[in-house]
């Protein structure tokens, strides 16, 4: 049986994949999907109750909140694939040198990794953010920086046991230099632990850039950014409870989609993988 | 024990790099800051001086560990009070907070883990395995305005926010520990489930020992050593955790005055919250890998 075909069985996973091209949907289309423009301001309608002209209500400066959910998908994906790749592709080469090169060099990066997995999480991404100032681009290299190293210890422990097994030794022995042995081997063995991971790690992405943005380190305003709008509906919390509460339903049905995908995916791609990544 | 804390060392020393050299970046100047944007140009460069930032990155490095080392963390740039002493000020907060979520998260997760594992695909194996993946999925800084506004503002049974007695203590610890408890179920039910497999399971079944004894003495005790490993890097999770949750109840803690300083571009304060941070991280899982041994005495002490 197909992996697509494993995957398909799973009816979480598929509802996730509903949910995941949903978000992408109204990513690409919020310009014609919202009602109104993000930004629009109506301060008489300030706080309005979710009704009939505003659906799930407006903020504390009259804008529209499903608009601003719908925009917001935007901002959540966009940081989430750009610092997923970040971290793929960072975490594959320290990875796969660390693995490769051995000895002192492998020993020296591994403890450097071990410092940066001793941040505890979050605080990690709270050192770069103020190193690197807040704005959305830089939510996202401090999101894609927080993800690098523990990519790169995966990719690290799967190179060094693709390298004991004993077609990489064969081919080895045939002559097949480093490069070849890694793309023909090494890398489509890693791929597809690499895919299950970066599926649930948009998960954690978007939490964090949620959470750095409701601290107000994150995204700024006036971005629609859900962890932002969860943080200006925060000190109207007492009065219009819906401007924080609503939008923070979308970053986690946001996250559960991505979660629900990552989970059907490592049981379809590789049933081995449960419980390890 | 001693050779796994001399281990720590070089840890914290590098971590105290990292931050500083992070921090060497900032783009904002502290010190702009500090004298506002029409400082004289001299004012400037004394202040600089006086705070010993126009030396170079390493010697500076050096310096900071050596005064850490004699137990001198500085001064706070915002508030000229020794470091040391808002730490001291803010750490009990935010211990009490964390260790009141440790054990909500671990009694919590534990329970609803065996008793899925126990009665498996079971109604309630449905509903707990359902509600880990939501609690997973929650923003815990959301969870906390939710439940404000459930617990505060309709049914008026808890303060929405501050710190001084236990009622206040209730919201925050169970926010923060909501995705630790839906971690922990997690794998608690499939380390039970994989124990329940096992051959001297089947023994103890089969010798006549009650349902209740082999899950607690066979079962649990061996599932422990998986879900203690998961408890250490959990703790990091309460940590960065608590950050949001302070920030979410203005909780007086080491978090709160940890964004305080960011906001502030105070470096001084935020390295020595960031090091008291690692140092506890550094710590527990230290705890987590001694307590290997008293679970399983096959481990030993030879790591």
């Amino acid at each position: 049986m197909n992996a697509w075909a494993r995957f398909r069985r799973n009816r979480l996973a598929l509802v996730g994949l509903a949910l995941v091209v949903l978000l992408a949907f109204s990513a690409l289309l919020a310009p014609w999907l919202a009602p109104y423009d993000p930004t629009r301001q109506s301060l008489i309608e300030k706080r309005a109750r979710p009704g009939a002209k505003y659906l799930l209500g407006a903020d504390e400066f009259g804008r529209d909140i499903l608009s601003r959910v719908i925009y917001g998908a935007r901002v959540a994906l966009v940081v989430g694939v750009l610092s997923s790749a970040i971290a793929l592709v960072g975490g594959l080469l320290l990875g796969v040198v660390a693995g490769f090169a051995g000895a002192w060099l492998d020993a020296v990066m591994m403890r450097g990794l071990e410092i940066l997995l001793a941040f505890p999480y979050l605080l990690l991404a709270l050192a770069i953010v103020a190193a690197l100032g807040t704005g959305t681009l830089n939510t996202t290299i401090a999101v894609g920086i927080w993800g690098v190293p523990a990519v790169a210890r995966i990719v690290r422990g799967s190179v060094l046991a693709l390298r004991e097994t004993e077609y990489v030794g064969a081919a080895r022995a045939l002559g097949a230099p480093p490069p070849a042995l890694l793309r023909r081997h090494i890398l489509p063995n890693i791929v597809p632990g690499l895919i299950v991971y970066g599926t649930l790690f948009m998960a954690n992405a978007i939490l964090l850039e949620a959470a750095l943005s409701f601290l107000g380190l994150g995204v700024q305003p006036p971005t629609a950014s859900w962890g932002l709008m969860v943080s200006t509906g925060r000190d109207v919390l007492l009065v219009a409870p819906h401007v924080a509460t609503v939008p923070g339903l979308a970053i986690m049905v946001a996250v559960l989609a991505f979660n629900l995908v990552g989970d059907g995916l490592r049981d379809a791609l590789d049933p081995r993988l449960r419980g390890s990544v | 024990m001693i050779r796994r804390l001399l281990l720590a060392v070089p840890v914290l020393l590098g971590v105290v790099f990292v931050v500083m050299l992070t921090i060497d970046y900032l783009p904002g100047d502290a010190v702009t800051l500090m004298l506002g944007e029409h400082a004289t140009k001299d004012a400037v460069a004394k202040l600089r001086e006086h705070l010993g930032l126009d030396k170079p990155f390493l010697v500076r490095y050096l310096d900071y560990v050596g005064r850490v080392a004699r137990g001198d963390l500085g001064r706070s740039i915002q508030q000229n009070r020794p470091v040391a002493a808002e730490l001291a000020d803010a750490w009990p907060a935010t211990l009490e907070l964390t260790v009141a979520a440790l054990v909500i998260a671990t009694v919590a997760g534990i329970a609803a883990g065996v008793a899925s594992a126990v009665w498996p695909n079971s109604l309630f194996d449905g509903l707990a395995r359902l509600g880990s993946l939501f609690g997973l999925s929650m923003p815990i800084f959301w969870t906390g305005l939710v439940l404000i506004v459930v617990f505060s503002l309709w049914l008026n049974w808890l303060p929405v926010g501050g710190a001084g007695s236990l009622i206040h203590l209730v919201l925050p610890a169970v926010t923060l520990a909501l995705p630790s408890v839906a971690m922990i179920a997690r794998m608690t039910r499939s380390a039970v489930l994989d124990v329940l497999r096992e051959d001297y399971v089947r023994t103890a079944r089969a010798k006549g020992v009650g349902e209740f004894l082999v899950l607690a003495r066979h079962a649990l005790r061996n599932a422990f050593i998986p879900i203690l490993t998961l408890l250490g890097l959990q703790s990091g999770q309460l940590m960065g955790g608590a950050v949001l949750t302070e920030t979410v109840f203005a909780w007086p803690g080491l978090g709160r005055l940890m964004v305080k300083a960011i906001f502030a571009r105070d470096y001084i304060l935020l390295q020595g919250a960031v090091l008291v941070f690692a140092l506890a991280f550094v710590i527990i899982n230290l705890i987590v890998d001694l307590s290997y041994g008293l679970l399983d005495p096959r481990i030993g002490r030879q790591g």
